[in-house]
């Protein structure tokens, strides 16, 4: 080999390593209930403009494909380098402990307990995902309903009967179809289900669902579904564990009260505009609490990816203070950094009523219970809700008892616990 | 012209060819053309078929097979746990056998009135009627959408604001709202299924009444058969091939509903109308933690009902194509 071909070969092996190392793409699995993608998009061009060779691509899904394919990909070894997620410890197997890449000291500072909700357990003390979106559920009344039926909006301490009982009087003064609806989910009813005093978890820790104040709130539920005070048709008109929100009837104006949660203030904004006034107020008292659920979503990197110095950087450069509070702000959703919250946010998008909104939800964050958190951070919370939306709803139909639909949801969590090895 | 173009392109093949065949010799050349598709099929038939058996026999919610335990047949055992098999609340896996009943009453109502609309639909469309063309191909328009528009169509339909309950207003008769009531759910189900697939066996039953020899139903006119009798004694019995053929068919493809159903209904209202498909898709994929050893034990017995179905219609067809 002559020098001249020595040096060409040399130079084309660098070039070759050199564009590897150089073109680097993370691929981001995201969904939106408004406009997070887009938000987070803005701030991730800033990070691919300070990281030469650094591509991020944002595959936006349906929600969907986050709780059904996701999974899957992850568990063959083909999922993205990165996701928001909602089932946040059901799939802490996958995540990429960003420990080793960041300040672990200002994660805690900032996401505190939070960062719970990420991990396996309690022995767990890695840093796994940005909690980008920290949601509560409580409910939407329509005030312009309220005023047109001349009945007083119930206030900061009333109970779920006080609501219903309003809700019920402004329906039947205005002919609005709907007096109450809630979202089906197991984890909406969650917080209700707290509030009559459920306890979800035994003494040293084990899932239970059912016991006496999940059984009341759940025949309490069955009972306004029969006699109307809920729309029957969000819980009743579906099955299995099919996702039914009321949002589309209370954009409509035919739904007095709408228990749903913080994620939707964006779409209650852009949607109903100037066509009535609304409003979020506290989360209705049961004999045990007020309580909502906690909840929301997060950005999580997943260890099978390729860059993971890259993956735990982006998350990281998000995570921080005035990106954190810019992708809250833009996206209209409440913060889960201890000093963003401190320091209160700015909503500049939003109107008015989105504004109120966004503050009544924080507002309502200390008289969470918790039990909403420890079922929140459990990592088998998912087949839990799944259990409750689809048993309950079988008493709704009259497929079941009451008694017999509570029955079934202790045997289904026995066998999800057994087949989880727990 | 187009053969001097493509000479030279067949003069290129006839090289490898003549070289596989003094390679492999003639016989054997075939598995030379299988193989690609041997190997296709291998990998997205035959092991899926496989895998499903290994999942059926395993448990824990794990996905890859190494990390799942050997549970024997506890998966088939749990699913066939019944004190009485016609009472699903009596069953281990209740929601399993609810989804059994629905299936077998949605296949019989669906397939029931698949094949006697359908035969109408073909005698008439069978007339010398005016726009004869037209409403043939009316009737199998549905056969070529897709099914979530179907379901999205219906659903639309008869949504407690829909334009059906608008028609019933509109000549003063009371709203319905329809999917709240299980059986009017399940009536609208098997309604959907058979307006989307009708089409497809209106279209084999005509070629069967076309293929019916003429001079028949003229000896027929000659005797005075009146056309009630006509129709008894020639046109069902001559039929009867094309309609055991199409009766297998409908039967297989009701047992596998799923997708029309599902975006229709969601299973409901509760398990109103979760067919045995939807079942299987739940329970392995859509719940959590992913019950992969129930679904995959639950579509093995789903399986070997249609491998009976299947010989069933092996059998009906090689019957008529012997006379």
């Amino acid at each position: 080999m002559t020098l001249k071909q020595g040096i060409f070969g040399m130079a084309a092996g660098l070039l070759v390593a050199g564009s590897a190392a150089m073109a680097q793409e993370i691929r981001f699995m995201c969904y939106s209930d408004g406009n997070e993608c887009e938000a987070a998009g803005e701030i991730i061009d800033r990070f691919e403009a300070e990281n030469e060779g650094v591509t991020v691509v944002i595959d936006k899904v349906p929600y969907k494909a986050i709780l059904e394919n996701l999974p899957v990909q992850l568990a063959a070894g083909t999922g993205p380098d990165m996701a928001k997620v909602t089932d946040l410890g059901g799939l802490s197997q996958y995540y990429l402990d960003l420990a080793p890449h960041v300040d672990t000291a200002y994660w805690e500072e900032s996401f505190g307990p939070i960062l719970n909700w990420y991990r396996s357990g309690p022995e767990d003390s890695g840093v796994y995902g940005l909690h980008s979106q920290l949601t509560i559920t409580g409910p939407y009344i329509n005030t312009t309903l309220f005023e047109q039926a001349g009945v007083e909006v119930p206030g900061e301490d009333a109970t779920w009967d006080d609501w219903a009982e309003a809700a019920r009087a402004v329906a039947e003064a205005t002919e609005t179809p709907f007096a109450m609806a809630i979202d089906r989910s197991g984890h909406r009813i969650a917080g209700p289900a707290i509030s009559y005093g459920a306890q979800l978890f035994a003494e040293d820790g084990t899932p239970i669902l059912v016991d006496e104040g999940f059984q009341t709130f759940a025949q309490k539920f069955v009972d306004w579904n029969a006699d109307g005070t809920m729309a029957r048709d969000v819980w009743g008109a579906t099955g299995g564990t099919t996702y039914q929100d009321a949002a589309q009837e209370f954009i409509n104006g035919e739904l007095v009260f709408y228990y749903s949660g913080s994620w939707n203030v964006q779409r209650m904004d852009s949607s109903i505009g100037d066509a009535f006034d609304w409003a979020v107020v506290s989360s209705p008292c049961g004999p045990a609490a007020c309580s909502g659920m906690p909840g929301g979503a997060g950005i999580v990197g997943f260890k099978d990816t390729e860059h993971p110095e890259i993956v735990a950087k982006l998350i990281d450069f998000l995570a921080q203070k005035d990106n954190y509070a810019e992708l809250a702000g833009k996206s209209l959703n409440i913060p889960a950094h201890g000093v963003v919250i401190t320091e209160g946010m700015t909503y500049e998008s939003a109107s008015p009523a989105a504004g109120a909104a966004l503050n009544a939800y924080a507002s309502q964050l200390p008289k969470v219970s918790p039990i909403a958190f420890a079922y929140q951070g459990y990592k088998l919370n998912r087949a839990m809700f799944n259990i409750s939306a689809t048993r309950i709803t079988q008493a709704i139909v009259g497929e079941l008892t009451v008694e017999e639909a509570m029955e079934r949801a202790k045997e289904d969590l026995a066998q999800a616990l057994d087949e989880a090895g727990e | 012209m187009l053969l001097r173009l493509i000479s030279p392109l067949m003069n290129l093949i006839d090289l490898p060819m003549q070289f596989l065949q003094r390679r492999f010799g003639i016989t054997r050349l075939a598995w030379v053309f299988l193989l690609p598709n041997l190997l296709l099929f291998g990998t997205f038939a035959f092991l899926p078929i496989l895998l499903n058996f290994a999942y059926a026999f395993t448990g824990t919610d794990k996905i890859l097979l190494m990390e799942r335990s050997f549970v024997g047949t506890e998966n088939f055992v749990q699913l066939l746990d019944c004190d009485n098999y016609l009472d699903p609340n009596t069953c281990v896996r209740d929601l399993f056998w609810r989804s059994v009943h629905n299936t077998a009453w949605f296949i019989v109502l669906q397939v029931g009135f698949m094949v006697g609309l359908s035969l109408l639909t073909a005698l008439v469309l069978n007339r010398k009627i005016r726009a004869r063309g037209f409403f043939r191909a009316v009737f199998f328009f549905p056969v070529l959408l897709s099914p979530v528009v179907v379901a999205l169509i219906w659903k639309w339909v008869l949504q407690r604001n829909g334009i059906l309950n608008a028609g019933l207003e509109a000549v003063g008769l009371e709203s319905v709202v329809w999917m709240l009531d299980r059986h009017w759910a399940f009536f609208w189900s098997v309604f959907l299924s058979v307006w989307a697939h009708m089409g497809f066996y209106t279209l084999i039953l005509l070629a069967g009444l076309q293929a019916i020899p003429r001079d028949v139903y003229e000896a027929a006119v000659m005797d005075a058969a009146n056309p009630w009798r006509t129709f008894r004694r020639i046109t069902l019995p001559l039929l009867m091939p094309t309609m055991l053929v199409v009766l297998v068919l409908a039967l297989i493809k009701g047992v596998q509903t799923f997708d029309e159903v599902y975006a229709f209904s969601g299973g409901g209202p509760g398990s109103a109308t979760t067919l045995i498909i939807q079942y299987i898709y739940e329970t392995g994929f859509a719940g959590a933690p992913r019950l992969f050893g129930p679904a995959a034990a639950a579509s093995l017995l789903l399986a070997l009902l249609l491998v009976v179905l299947t010989g069933v219609q092996l059998w009906i067809t090689r019957r008529s194509s012997n006379g």
